[in-house]
Protein backbone atom coordinates (compact mmCIF):
# COMPACT_ATOMS: atom_id res chain seq x y z
CA UNK A 1 0.00 0.00 0.00
CA UNK A 2 1.24 3.37 -1.23
CA UNK A 3 0.32 5.24 2.16
CA UNK A 4 2.34 2.91 4.43
CA UNK A 5 5.35 2.98 1.83
CA UNK A 6 6.59 6.83 1.85
CA UNK A 7 7.66 8.95 4.60
CA UNK A 8 5.57 11.96 5.13
CA UNK A 9 7.79 14.28 3.16
CA UNK A 10 7.30 12.00 0.26
CA UNK A 11 4.37 12.52 -2.54
CA UNK A 12 2.84 10.45 -4.61
CA UNK A 13 0.69 11.39 -7.78
CA UNK A 14 -2.67 9.27 -7.19
CA UNK A 15 -4.60 11.32 -9.87
CA UNK A 16 -3.60 12.07 -13.29
CA UNK A 17 -3.89 12.09 -16.72
CA UNK A 18 -2.24 9.32 -19.49
CA UNK A 19 1.24 10.36 -20.14
CA UNK A 20 2.49 10.71 -23.84
CA UNK A 21 4.45 8.03 -25.09
CA UNK A 22 7.76 9.13 -27.31
CA UNK A 23 6.77 11.72 -29.80
CA UNK A 24 10.09 11.89 -31.40
CA UNK A 25 11.42 8.56 -32.38
CA UNK A 26 13.48 6.03 -34.44
CA UNK A 27 12.43 8.32 -37.60
CA UNK A 28 14.18 11.21 -36.05
CA UNK A 29 16.94 8.99 -35.03
CA UNK A 30 16.89 7.73 -39.05
CA UNK A 31 17.01 11.49 -39.55
CA UNK A 32 20.19 12.38 -37.71
CA UNK A 33 21.99 8.93 -38.53
CA UNK A 34 21.59 9.53 -42.37
CA UNK A 35 21.95 13.30 -42.10
CA UNK A 36 25.52 12.45 -40.45
CA UNK A 37 26.39 9.99 -43.45
CA UNK A 38 25.08 12.22 -46.06
CA UNK A 39 27.28 15.45 -44.92
CA UNK A 40 29.98 13.58 -43.38
CA UNK A 41 31.09 12.35 -46.88
CA UNK A 42 31.36 15.71 -48.17
CA UNK A 43 33.47 17.20 -44.83
CA UNK A 44 35.90 13.83 -45.10
CA UNK A 45 35.65 13.49 -48.86
CA UNK A 46 36.83 16.93 -49.84
CA UNK A 47 39.55 16.50 -47.06
CA UNK A 48 40.67 12.78 -48.70
CA UNK A 49 40.30 15.17 -52.55
CA UNK A 50 42.95 17.97 -51.44
CA UNK A 51 45.28 15.50 -49.88
CA UNK A 52 45.26 12.98 -51.87
CA UNK A 53 44.21 14.37 -55.26
CA UNK A 54 43.91 11.63 -57.99
CA UNK A 55 44.95 8.90 -55.79
CA UNK A 56 41.48 9.22 -54.21
CA UNK A 57 39.88 10.04 -57.99
CA UNK A 58 36.80 7.62 -56.88
CA UNK A 59 35.79 9.78 -54.65
CA UNK A 60 34.57 12.68 -56.87
CA UNK A 61 32.15 10.34 -57.72
CA UNK A 62 31.24 8.54 -55.00
CA UNK A 63 31.12 11.65 -52.16
CA UNK A 64 28.21 13.18 -54.13
CA UNK A 65 26.46 9.56 -54.87
CA UNK A 66 26.42 8.15 -51.42
CA UNK A 67 25.58 12.06 -49.86
CA UNK A 68 23.01 12.75 -52.54
CA UNK A 69 21.41 8.77 -51.38
CA UNK A 70 21.65 9.66 -47.40
CA UNK A 71 20.39 12.94 -48.10
CA UNK A 72 17.40 11.79 -49.27
CA UNK A 73 17.03 9.30 -46.82
CA UNK A 74 17.24 12.27 -43.96
CA UNK A 75 14.58 14.32 -46.15
CA UNK A 76 12.51 11.17 -46.52
CA UNK A 77 12.05 9.79 -42.60
CA UNK A 78 11.79 13.85 -41.76
CA UNK A 79 8.75 13.97 -44.42
CA UNK A 80 7.53 10.79 -43.02
CA UNK A 81 7.75 11.83 -39.10
CA UNK A 82 5.71 14.77 -40.23
CA UNK A 83 1.89 14.51 -39.21
CA UNK A 84 0.66 16.54 -41.87
CA UNK A 85 3.92 15.72 -44.73
CA UNK A 86 2.38 17.49 -47.77
CA UNK A 87 1.98 20.95 -45.59
CA UNK A 88 5.98 21.22 -45.24
CA UNK A 89 5.59 23.34 -48.05
CA UNK A 90 4.52 25.95 -45.51
CA UNK A 91 7.96 25.76 -44.42
CA UNK A 92 8.62 27.35 -47.45
CA UNK A 93 5.75 29.67 -47.66
CA UNK A 94 5.55 30.84 -44.52
CA UNK A 95 8.91 30.39 -42.90
CA UNK A 96 9.43 31.04 -39.08
CA UNK A 97 13.28 32.80 -39.32
CA UNK A 98 13.62 31.91 -35.18
CA UNK A 99 12.76 28.12 -35.58
CA UNK A 100 15.98 26.05 -36.73
CA UNK A 101 13.62 23.11 -38.12
CA UNK A 102 13.22 26.64 -40.77
CA UNK A 103 16.55 27.45 -41.58
CA UNK A 104 17.77 23.75 -41.33
CA UNK A 105 15.16 22.91 -44.29
CA UNK A 106 15.97 25.55 -46.03
CA UNK A 107 19.92 24.48 -45.52
CA UNK A 108 19.24 21.29 -46.39
CA UNK A 109 16.97 21.57 -49.69
CA UNK A 110 20.32 23.74 -51.12
CA UNK A 111 22.95 21.36 -50.09
CA UNK A 112 20.67 18.55 -51.81
CA UNK A 113 20.48 20.55 -54.83
CA UNK A 114 23.87 21.29 -55.10
CA UNK A 115 25.27 17.74 -54.59
CA UNK A 116 22.49 16.31 -57.22
CA UNK A 117 23.81 18.67 -59.78
CA UNK A 118 27.15 17.26 -58.58
CA UNK A 119 26.16 13.72 -58.45
CA UNK A 120 24.06 13.36 -61.95
CA UNK A 121 27.11 15.71 -63.76
CA UNK A 122 29.38 12.97 -62.35
CA UNK A 123 27.23 9.80 -63.03
CA UNK A 124 26.52 11.54 -66.95
CA UNK A 125 30.04 12.67 -67.13
CA UNK A 126 29.51 16.16 -68.13
CA UNK A 127 31.31 17.82 -64.67
CA UNK A 128 34.85 18.88 -65.81
CA UNK A 129 37.04 19.60 -62.85
CA UNK A 130 37.08 23.32 -62.89
CA UNK A 131 33.26 23.49 -62.29
CA UNK A 132 33.53 20.42 -59.79
CA UNK A 133 35.44 21.74 -57.66
CA UNK A 134 33.37 25.00 -57.47
CA UNK A 135 30.62 23.17 -56.47
CA UNK A 136 32.44 20.95 -54.42
CA UNK A 137 33.54 23.84 -51.68
CA UNK A 138 29.97 24.98 -52.25
CA UNK A 139 28.52 21.77 -50.98
CA UNK A 140 31.31 21.85 -47.81
CA UNK A 141 30.33 25.09 -47.26
CA UNK A 142 26.06 24.19 -46.71
CA UNK A 143 27.16 20.53 -45.41
CA UNK A 144 28.77 22.73 -42.17
CA UNK A 145 25.60 24.02 -41.05
CA UNK A 146 23.48 21.23 -42.06
CA UNK A 147 25.41 18.81 -39.91
CA UNK A 148 25.36 21.14 -36.59
CA UNK A 149 21.28 22.83 -36.99
CA UNK A 150 19.57 19.87 -35.51
CA UNK A 151 21.89 20.92 -32.40
CA UNK A 152 20.46 23.89 -32.28
CA UNK A 153 16.22 22.47 -32.74
CA UNK A 154 17.74 20.25 -29.70
CA UNK A 155 18.34 23.39 -27.88
CA UNK A 156 15.52 24.97 -28.74
CA UNK A 157 13.71 22.14 -27.26
CA UNK A 158 13.34 23.66 -23.55
CA UNK A 159 11.56 21.57 -21.90
CA UNK A 160 14.58 18.55 -22.47
CA UNK A 161 17.37 19.70 -20.24
CA UNK A 162 19.72 16.61 -21.52
CA UNK A 163 20.11 18.16 -24.86
CA UNK A 164 22.43 21.07 -24.95
CA UNK A 165 23.16 22.55 -27.85
CA UNK A 166 26.76 22.90 -27.00
CA UNK A 167 27.73 19.45 -26.30
CA UNK A 168 25.12 18.61 -29.21
CA UNK A 169 26.90 20.59 -31.70
CA UNK A 170 30.26 18.98 -30.75
CA UNK A 171 28.32 14.87 -30.84
CA UNK A 172 26.66 16.29 -34.42
CA UNK A 173 30.01 16.79 -35.80
CA UNK A 174 31.93 13.82 -34.24
CA UNK A 175 28.83 12.02 -35.85
CA UNK A 176 29.41 13.09 -39.45
CA UNK A 177 33.37 12.60 -39.18
CA UNK A 178 32.21 9.16 -38.19
CA UNK A 179 29.82 8.26 -40.63
CA UNK A 180 32.37 10.26 -43.61
CA UNK A 181 35.31 8.03 -42.57
CA UNK A 182 33.22 4.86 -41.76
CA UNK A 183 31.49 5.08 -45.19
CA UNK A 184 34.98 5.42 -47.20
CA UNK A 185 36.00 2.57 -45.05
CA UNK A 186 33.03 0.51 -46.52
CA UNK A 187 33.97 1.33 -49.66
CA UNK A 188 37.74 0.85 -49.86
CA UNK A 189 38.45 3.95 -51.12
CA UNK A 190 42.82 4.63 -51.65
CA UNK A 191 45.39 2.95 -50.73
CA UNK A 192 47.05 2.32 -47.26
CA UNK A 193 47.81 5.61 -46.46
CA UNK A 194 43.98 6.72 -46.94
CA UNK A 195 42.62 4.33 -44.90
CA UNK A 196 45.41 5.21 -42.20
CA UNK A 197 43.56 8.45 -42.10
CA UNK A 198 40.24 7.16 -42.29
CA UNK A 199 40.92 5.35 -39.53
CA UNK A 200 42.27 7.90 -37.32
CA UNK A 201 39.60 10.43 -38.08
CA UNK A 202 37.31 7.58 -37.23
CA UNK A 203 38.95 6.26 -34.16
CA UNK A 204 39.67 10.01 -32.44
CA UNK A 205 35.93 11.42 -33.58
CA UNK A 206 34.64 8.16 -31.49
CA UNK A 207 37.19 8.55 -29.14
CA UNK A 208 35.92 12.49 -28.14
CA UNK A 209 32.15 11.42 -28.93
CA UNK A 210 32.70 8.72 -26.32
CA UNK A 211 34.32 11.33 -23.48
CA UNK A 212 31.37 13.40 -23.84
CA UNK A 213 28.44 10.79 -23.70
CA UNK A 214 30.24 9.18 -20.67
CA UNK A 215 30.92 12.89 -19.03
CA UNK A 216 27.18 13.54 -19.25
CA UNK A 217 26.48 10.01 -17.96
CA UNK A 218 28.12 10.41 -15.03
CA UNK A 219 28.27 14.03 -14.48
CA UNK A 220 25.41 16.09 -16.18
CA UNK A 221 23.42 15.28 -13.13
CA UNK A 222 25.01 17.62 -11.15
CA UNK A 223 23.66 20.68 -12.18
CA UNK A 224 20.22 20.16 -13.09
CA UNK A 225 17.30 17.96 -11.16
CA UNK A 226 15.89 17.62 -14.59
CA UNK A 227 19.39 16.27 -16.01
CA UNK A 228 19.68 14.15 -13.05
CA UNK A 229 15.95 12.44 -14.07
CA UNK A 230 16.69 11.61 -16.90
CA UNK A 231 19.79 10.13 -16.79
CA UNK A 232 18.28 8.06 -14.27
CA UNK A 233 16.62 6.03 -17.46
CA UNK A 234 20.44 4.84 -18.69
CA UNK A 235 21.83 4.88 -15.16
CA UNK A 236 21.45 1.61 -13.48
CA UNK A 237 18.28 -0.35 -13.52
CA UNK A 238 17.06 2.52 -16.00
CA UNK A 239 14.73 1.46 -19.01
CA UNK A 240 17.59 2.11 -21.41
CA UNK A 241 20.57 0.92 -19.74
CA UNK A 242 21.23 -1.99 -21.55
CA UNK A 243 20.73 -0.24 -24.99
CA UNK A 244 22.54 2.56 -23.88
CA UNK A 245 25.70 0.57 -23.37
CA UNK A 246 24.80 -0.84 -26.26
CA UNK A 247 25.14 1.78 -28.39
CA UNK A 248 28.74 3.15 -26.70
CA UNK A 249 30.32 -0.07 -27.03
CA UNK A 250 29.50 -1.05 -31.00
CA UNK A 251 29.60 2.54 -31.47
CA UNK A 252 32.51 3.95 -30.26
CA UNK A 253 34.64 1.20 -27.83
CA UNK A 254 35.13 -1.54 -30.38
CA UNK A 255 35.78 0.57 -33.45
CA UNK A 256 38.51 2.46 -31.50
CA UNK A 257 39.83 -1.17 -30.23
CA UNK A 258 39.28 -2.31 -33.95
CA UNK A 259 40.73 0.53 -35.50
CA UNK A 260 44.51 0.34 -33.44
CA UNK A 261 44.77 -3.59 -34.55
CA UNK A 262 43.61 -2.61 -38.09
CA UNK A 263 46.56 0.22 -38.79
CA UNK A 264 48.74 -1.61 -36.48
CA UNK A 265 48.10 -5.13 -38.85
CA UNK A 266 47.22 -2.74 -42.04
CA UNK A 267 43.88 -4.93 -42.06
CA UNK A 268 41.09 -3.21 -44.22
CA UNK A 269 38.92 -6.40 -43.02
CA UNK A 270 39.75 -5.05 -39.28
CA UNK A 271 39.05 -1.12 -40.14
CA UNK A 272 35.59 -1.79 -42.79
CA UNK A 273 34.48 -3.86 -39.59
CA UNK A 274 35.10 -0.83 -37.21
CA UNK A 275 33.20 0.75 -39.53
CA UNK A 276 30.33 -1.26 -39.70
CA UNK A 277 29.78 -1.37 -36.10
CA UNK A 278 30.67 2.72 -35.56
CA UNK A 279 27.46 3.08 -38.15
CA UNK A 280 25.44 0.98 -35.81
CA UNK A 281 26.29 1.98 -32.90
CA UNK A 282 26.04 5.44 -33.59
CA UNK A 283 22.15 4.94 -34.68
CA UNK A 284 22.12 3.04 -31.10
CA UNK A 285 23.51 5.88 -29.27
CA UNK A 286 21.87 8.31 -31.04
CA UNK A 287 18.30 6.79 -30.48
CA UNK A 288 18.76 6.69 -26.64
CA UNK A 289 19.91 10.05 -26.23
CA UNK A 290 16.74 10.93 -28.42
CA UNK A 291 14.24 9.20 -26.30
CA UNK A 292 15.09 9.00 -22.86
CA UNK A 293 14.52 12.72 -22.29
CA UNK A 294 10.88 12.34 -23.63
CA UNK A 295 10.31 9.98 -21.03
CA UNK A 296 9.85 12.36 -18.23
CA UNK A 297 6.54 14.12 -16.72
CA UNK A 298 7.11 17.71 -17.43
CA UNK A 299 3.96 18.83 -15.32
CA UNK B 1 -2.80 44.57 -22.74
CA UNK B 2 -1.55 41.17 -21.67
CA UNK B 3 -4.03 38.61 -20.55
CA UNK B 4 -3.04 36.80 -17.92
CA UNK B 5 -3.95 34.00 -15.19
CA UNK B 6 -4.13 32.68 -11.58
CA UNK B 7 -5.09 29.86 -9.80
CA UNK B 8 -5.34 30.30 -6.01
CA UNK B 9 -4.69 26.38 -5.53
CA UNK B 10 -5.92 27.43 -1.99
CA UNK B 11 -9.18 27.53 -3.08
CA UNK B 12 -9.04 24.91 -5.27
CA UNK B 13 -11.13 21.66 -4.77
CA UNK B 14 -9.74 19.21 -7.16
CA UNK B 15 -13.96 18.70 -8.69
CA UNK B 16 -12.16 19.20 -12.00
CA UNK B 17 -15.31 21.05 -13.55
CA UNK B 18 -12.57 22.88 -15.12
CA UNK B 19 -11.30 20.48 -17.03
CA UNK B 20 -14.62 19.07 -18.21
CA UNK B 21 -15.80 22.36 -19.44
CA UNK B 22 -12.37 22.84 -21.46
CA UNK B 23 -13.19 19.77 -22.89
CA UNK B 24 -16.42 20.30 -23.90
CA UNK B 25 -15.63 23.60 -24.58
CA UNK B 26 -12.79 23.04 -27.22
CA UNK B 27 -13.58 19.36 -28.25
CA UNK B 28 -10.87 18.09 -26.68
CA UNK B 29 -10.28 14.22 -27.76
CA UNK B 30 -10.38 11.59 -25.52
CA UNK B 31 -6.62 10.61 -23.82
CA UNK B 32 -5.80 14.20 -24.68
CA UNK B 33 -5.98 17.72 -22.41
CA UNK B 34 -6.29 21.44 -22.69
CA UNK B 35 -6.34 21.58 -18.57
CA UNK B 36 -6.01 18.66 -16.52
CA UNK B 37 -6.25 18.93 -12.23
CA UNK B 38 -3.27 16.44 -10.66
CA UNK B 39 -4.03 15.06 -7.60
CA UNK B 40 -0.78 14.27 -5.36
CA UNK B 41 -1.10 12.97 -1.97
CA UNK B 42 1.68 14.14 0.69
CA UNK B 43 2.23 12.22 4.28
CA UNK B 44 0.83 9.35 4.84
CA UNK B 45 -2.24 7.99 7.02
CA UNK B 46 -3.88 9.50 9.23
CA UNK B 47 -1.45 12.66 8.55
CA UNK B 48 -2.49 12.63 4.56
CA UNK B 49 -3.84 15.81 2.61
CA UNK B 50 -4.75 15.92 -1.17
CA UNK B 51 -3.63 18.86 -3.00
CA UNK B 52 -5.33 19.46 -6.61
CA UNK B 53 -3.17 21.62 -9.51
CA UNK B 54 -4.86 22.96 -12.30
CA UNK B 55 -2.17 22.68 -15.66
CA UNK B 56 -2.84 24.36 -18.77
CA UNK B 57 -0.43 26.08 -20.93
CA UNK B 58 1.37 29.06 -19.18
CA UNK B 59 1.20 31.64 -22.04
CA UNK B 60 4.55 32.26 -21.88
CA UNK B 61 6.12 35.83 -22.76
CA UNK B 62 9.17 33.72 -24.41
CA UNK B 63 7.24 31.33 -25.62
CA UNK B 64 10.00 28.44 -26.85
CA UNK B 65 7.15 26.80 -28.64
CA UNK B 66 6.85 30.19 -30.90
CA UNK B 67 10.11 30.24 -31.19
CA UNK B 68 11.23 26.63 -32.08
CA UNK B 69 7.67 26.54 -34.34
CA UNK B 70 9.18 26.51 -38.33
CA UNK B 71 5.97 27.91 -39.76
CA UNK B 72 4.47 30.33 -37.41
CA UNK B 73 1.78 27.87 -36.48
CA UNK B 74 2.06 28.67 -32.93
CA UNK B 75 1.86 32.73 -32.84
CA UNK B 76 1.24 35.18 -30.37
CA UNK B 77 -1.82 37.49 -30.59
CA UNK B 78 -2.04 41.05 -29.76
CA UNK B 79 -3.44 40.13 -26.03
CA UNK B 80 -0.47 37.91 -25.26
CA UNK B 81 -2.14 34.87 -25.39
CA UNK B 82 -0.28 32.22 -27.45
CA UNK B 83 -2.58 30.84 -30.07
CA UNK B 84 -2.45 27.80 -32.45
CA UNK B 85 -3.23 28.18 -36.50
CA UNK B 86 -4.12 24.30 -36.63
CA UNK B 87 -4.22 24.78 -40.67
CA UNK B 88 -1.00 25.87 -40.87
CA UNK B 89 0.83 23.33 -38.21
CA UNK B 90 2.85 20.62 -40.21
CA UNK B 91 3.00 18.23 -37.24
CA UNK B 92 6.53 18.86 -36.71
CA UNK B 93 6.05 18.28 -32.56
CA UNK B 94 9.10 20.79 -32.40
CA UNK B 95 6.39 22.39 -29.74
CA UNK B 96 5.56 19.76 -27.91
CA UNK B 97 9.36 18.64 -27.50
CA UNK B 98 9.65 22.61 -27.00
CA UNK B 99 7.18 23.21 -24.03
CA UNK B 100 8.57 23.14 -20.77
CA UNK B 101 4.94 22.31 -18.84
CA UNK B 102 4.22 19.22 -21.29
CA UNK B 103 1.10 21.67 -22.28
CA UNK B 104 1.09 20.68 -26.11
CA UNK B 105 -0.24 17.28 -27.73
CA UNK B 106 -0.71 16.15 -31.28
CA UNK B 107 -4.67 16.10 -31.72
CA UNK B 108 -4.93 12.84 -33.37
CA UNK B 109 -7.93 13.86 -34.99
CA UNK B 110 -6.42 16.73 -36.47
CA UNK B 111 -3.39 15.65 -36.87
CA UNK B 112 -1.92 19.75 -35.50
CA UNK B 113 -0.74 20.86 -32.45
CA UNK B 114 -3.32 21.62 -29.76
CA UNK B 115 -3.19 23.16 -26.57
CA UNK B 116 -4.98 25.67 -24.16
CA UNK B 117 -5.43 29.07 -26.01
CA UNK B 118 -7.06 30.59 -22.45
CA UNK B 119 -10.05 29.91 -25.03
CA UNK B 120 -9.15 32.83 -27.11
CA UNK B 121 -12.12 32.61 -29.27
CA UNK B 122 -14.63 33.42 -25.83
CA UNK B 123 -12.26 36.07 -24.97
CA UNK B 124 -12.50 37.70 -28.91
CA UNK B 125 -16.33 37.81 -28.23
CA UNK B 126 -15.88 39.44 -24.62
CA UNK B 127 -16.19 36.26 -22.39
CA UNK B 128 -14.32 34.74 -19.93
CA UNK B 129 -12.78 31.19 -20.61
CA UNK B 130 -14.85 28.53 -19.83
CA UNK B 131 -13.02 27.10 -17.34
CA UNK B 132 -13.63 30.33 -15.55
CA UNK B 133 -16.32 30.45 -16.12
CA UNK B 134 -17.33 26.76 -14.36
CA UNK B 135 -15.20 26.95 -11.31
CA UNK B 136 -17.78 26.80 -8.30
CA UNK B 137 -15.26 28.41 -6.23
CA UNK B 138 -13.63 31.30 -8.17
CA UNK B 139 -10.36 29.72 -7.97
CA UNK B 140 -9.50 30.63 -11.54
CA UNK B 141 -8.85 34.36 -11.84
CA UNK B 142 -8.12 35.60 -15.65
CA UNK B 143 -7.66 39.29 -16.95
CA UNK B 144 -5.40 41.96 -18.38
CA UNK B 145 -2.32 42.00 -16.53
CA UNK B 146 -1.29 45.49 -17.76
CA UNK B 147 -4.68 47.24 -16.46
CA UNK B 148 -3.73 47.78 -12.55
CA UNK B 149 -7.36 47.67 -11.49
CA UNK B 150 -7.77 44.54 -13.21
CA UNK B 151 -8.61 41.18 -10.49
CA UNK B 152 -6.12 39.37 -11.25
CA UNK B 153 -3.14 42.30 -10.93
CA UNK B 154 -4.85 43.06 -7.53
CA UNK B 155 -4.98 39.64 -6.92
CA UNK B 156 -0.95 39.53 -7.13
CA UNK B 157 -0.93 42.88 -5.68
CA UNK B 158 -2.56 41.56 -2.56
CA UNK B 159 -1.01 38.28 -2.56
CA UNK B 160 3.26 39.25 -3.04
CA UNK B 161 5.52 36.62 -1.68
CA UNK B 162 3.15 34.24 -2.66
CA UNK B 163 2.83 34.48 -6.23
CA UNK B 164 4.53 31.58 -7.97
CA UNK B 165 5.59 30.20 -11.40
CA UNK B 166 6.08 26.94 -12.74
CA UNK B 167 9.88 26.12 -13.79
CA UNK B 168 11.42 30.21 -13.27
CA UNK B 169 14.63 28.97 -14.52
CA UNK B 170 13.34 28.41 -17.93
CA UNK B 171 13.45 32.23 -18.46
CA UNK B 172 9.91 31.63 -20.45
CA UNK B 173 8.19 34.30 -18.40
CA UNK B 174 4.77 32.74 -17.95
CA UNK B 175 1.89 34.37 -17.30
CA UNK B 176 0.02 31.74 -15.88
CA UNK B 177 0.94 32.56 -11.96
CA UNK B 178 -0.18 30.22 -8.70
CA UNK B 179 -1.13 31.62 -4.89
CA UNK B 180 -1.15 29.04 -1.94
CA UNK B 181 1.17 26.40 -3.63
CA UNK B 182 4.18 24.85 -2.92
CA UNK B 183 6.85 22.32 -4.19
CA UNK B 184 4.81 19.65 -4.64
CA UNK B 185 2.08 21.34 -6.67
CA UNK B 186 4.27 23.34 -8.97
CA UNK B 187 7.55 21.25 -9.48
CA UNK B 188 6.42 16.96 -11.31
CA UNK B 189 9.80 15.96 -9.47
CA UNK B 190 8.74 16.65 -6.32
CA UNK B 191 6.21 13.90 -6.57
CA UNK B 192 6.90 10.48 -6.92
CA UNK B 193 4.63 8.74 -10.32
CA UNK B 194 3.89 5.19 -9.34
CA UNK B 195 3.45 3.04 -12.64
CA UNK B 196 0.01 2.12 -12.58
CA UNK B 197 -1.10 3.50 -9.70
CA UNK B 198 -3.88 5.86 -9.98
CA UNK B 199 -7.26 6.33 -8.13
CA UNK B 200 -9.58 5.57 -11.32
CA UNK B 201 -7.51 3.56 -14.00
CA UNK B 202 -4.36 2.08 -14.96
CA UNK B 203 -3.37 4.13 -18.11
CA UNK B 204 -0.39 6.01 -17.32
CA UNK B 205 1.25 6.14 -20.73
CA UNK B 206 -0.02 6.65 -24.38
CA UNK B 207 1.64 4.23 -26.73
CA UNK B 208 0.06 6.49 -29.40
CA UNK B 209 0.68 9.62 -30.37
CA UNK B 210 -1.41 11.46 -33.50
CA UNK B 211 -1.49 9.88 -36.73
CA UNK B 212 1.78 7.74 -36.83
Amino acid sequence: MVEHAHAATQAVVTLDVALPGIVWGWMITLNMWAKSIGTGVILVGVYLLKKYGDRVASVKTSMPVVSFIFLNIFLLFTLLDLHHPFRMLNIFLHPHWTSAITVGAWLATILTGIIFVMAAGRLLHKLDDEPFNRLMWAAFIFAIPVTLYTATILGEAAARELWQTPTELFQMAMAAFIGGSATYLILGVGDQNVKRDLGIVLAVSASLSLIVYLGEYYFGAMKAEEVAATIAFVKEGGAYHTMFWVGQTLGYILPIVLVIFGLRTKSSSLLALASVLALAGLWIAKHVWLVIPQLMNLS
Amino acid sequence: MKLGFLVDLSLCMGCKGCEVSCKVENEVPIGMWRLRVKYVDVGTFPEAKRTFTPLRCNHCESAPCERICPVSALHYLENGIVNVDKERCIGCAGCVMACPYGAIYIDPETNSADKCTYCAHRVAGGMMPACVVACPVEANIFGDLDDPTSNISKYIMEHQGDVKVRKPEKNTHPKHFYVGGGEVNLNPLASERIEGYNLFNKITHLKHIGGH
